[in-house]
């Protein structure tokens, strides 16, 4: 399998916040979601992707180029669409897609209007009259008309209604019906992820916490439950996170199969979404 | 084809993709040489992951009821008469030990057990 992106070591220190030791890539041909509550690293490695910020270590390569070195090639590569796409108000779109049209030697204007009638854009409104939702599906088709292999999201469905979110998520689908293109999109509404995504990297606390196949992780994690005082975080295999209340306790496993096989008829075991691994995980061991 | 996929099954999606498609293949719905959709298109239009289709498709290569030719998808596989009826089998077999294990939960004896598939059975005659 290629990679459309490899991330090594990567680390960017703010004051109260470090991203650190972020490794991970994202294969061609599929949709990556990057998942974590808000303040987790998303963003920031988006930016440090599109080198919007400076890193302070790590290595960062798309389509097997460094994204420093070779920044004008890896960038005519990507499209990118902002969580809050930006352009100037009182220009019309039809000007503000001749205007971007120039940087891309891909750009195919025939597509770009195609793009704007299936997403129902009127090309002679200023972008300030577009809703939320209309500026992102702006933003999208900009990315699209110039060809790009890699688009890149950041929490593209953060206020959209949920028919455009839908209609988003399946736009995505219908890119990587071509093998060639890549989709790696960040969002905190995990049930976006678990629809779409091929791959799911969670990020927590600036760390990765896994990345994997989202099947493989929906399969493999889960919640084990049991009354008060019958079992403790540690009593589980695989413990990655746990709640308690006065009627009993909830831990989230990375191994139920093990946890299952361990524990028997002490518990009662179910799979876990990707929001109760988000959940369990953000909250930690224990202190409830 | 038909394919239905729930979300509030226990059973991996895959396994619901490769488990329908069989059954279509063993009932005759799908014939020997029918074309499959492609892995990403199927993916798109159950609104799945790429990989679980891909891994649908897999388990149904491994099992000989679908061939993969390079660079043109997948088809339905010729299937051995008696290999197919073996394959039912199987797959009766399979629902039985469902029915079985389901009993067990419930403790039904296996003379109740026998009793109620009997009657099943002439029920349908």
């Amino acid at each position: 399998m290629t990679n459309a992106i490899e991330i090594k070591g990567l680390r960017k220190e703010y004051k109260g916040f470090t991203l650190e030791d972020v490794t991970f890539d994202v294969p061609q041909g599929y949709i990556m979601g990057l998942i974590g509550p808000n303040g987790a690293g998303k963003t920031t490695i988006i930016k440090l992707l599109m080198n919007l910020i400076r890193r302070d270590a790590g290595e960062v390569r798309v389509f097997g180029l460094d994204n420093l070195r070779h920044e004008p090639e890896v960038k005519a590569r990507i499209g990118f669409v902002y969580d809050v796409p930006r352009f100037h108000d009182d220009v019309k779109l039809a000007v503000i897609a001749s205007a971007v049209a120039p940087f891309y030697k891909k750009w195919d204007d025939a597509l770009f209007r195609r793009l704007m009638e299936e997403f129902e854009l009127p090309a002679k409104t200023t972008f300030k009259k577009l809703s939320h939702g209309q500026k992102m599906k702006f933003s999208l088709a900009l990315a699209l008309a110039h060809d790009a292999d890699l688009i890149l999201m950041d929490e593209p469905t953060a206020g959209l209604d949920p028919v455009f979110r839908f209609e988003l998520l399946e736009r995505l689908r219908a890119i990587i019906q071509n093998e060639r293109k890549t989709v790696l999109f960040s969002s905190h509404i995990t049930t976006d992820l678990e629809r779409v995504a091929d791959h799911i990297t969670f990020i927590n606390e600036g760390r990765i916490v896994f990345s994997a196949a989202k099947d493989e992780v929906l399969e493999t994690w889960g919640v084990v439950k049991a009354g008060p005082d019958v079992l403790r975080p540690t009593d589980v295999p695989g413990s990655r996170g746990a709640k308690r209340t006065d009627y009993g306790i909830e831990i989230l496993t990375s191994d139920l199969a093990r946890a299952r096989a361990e524990l028997g008829g002490r518990a009662v075991y179910d799979k876990a979404t990707l929001e109760d691994i988000m959940f369990y995980i953000s909250r930690g061991n224990g202190h409830a | 084809m038909k394919i239905i996929i729930s979300n509030s099954s226990p059973d991996p999606i895959y396994e619901q993709v490769t488990r329908q498609i069989k059954g279509q293949i063993i009932s005759g719905d799908l014939k020997e040489g029918d074309p499959l959709p492609s892995i990403r298109k199927l993916a798109q239009d159950l609104q799945i992951s790429v990989i679980t289709t891909k891994r649908a498709y897999e388990e149904l290569h491994k099992e000989g009821f679908v061939d993969a030719v390079e660079g043109k998808g997948s088809f339905v596989a010729m299937q051995n008469k008696e290999l197919l009826r073996e394959k039912k089998m199987k797959l009766v077999e399979e629902k039985m030990i469902e029915a079985v294990e389901e009993a067990r939960l419930l403790g039904i004896t296996l003379a109740e057990l026998r009793e109620m598939l009997t009657l099943l059975f002439k029920e349908r005659d």
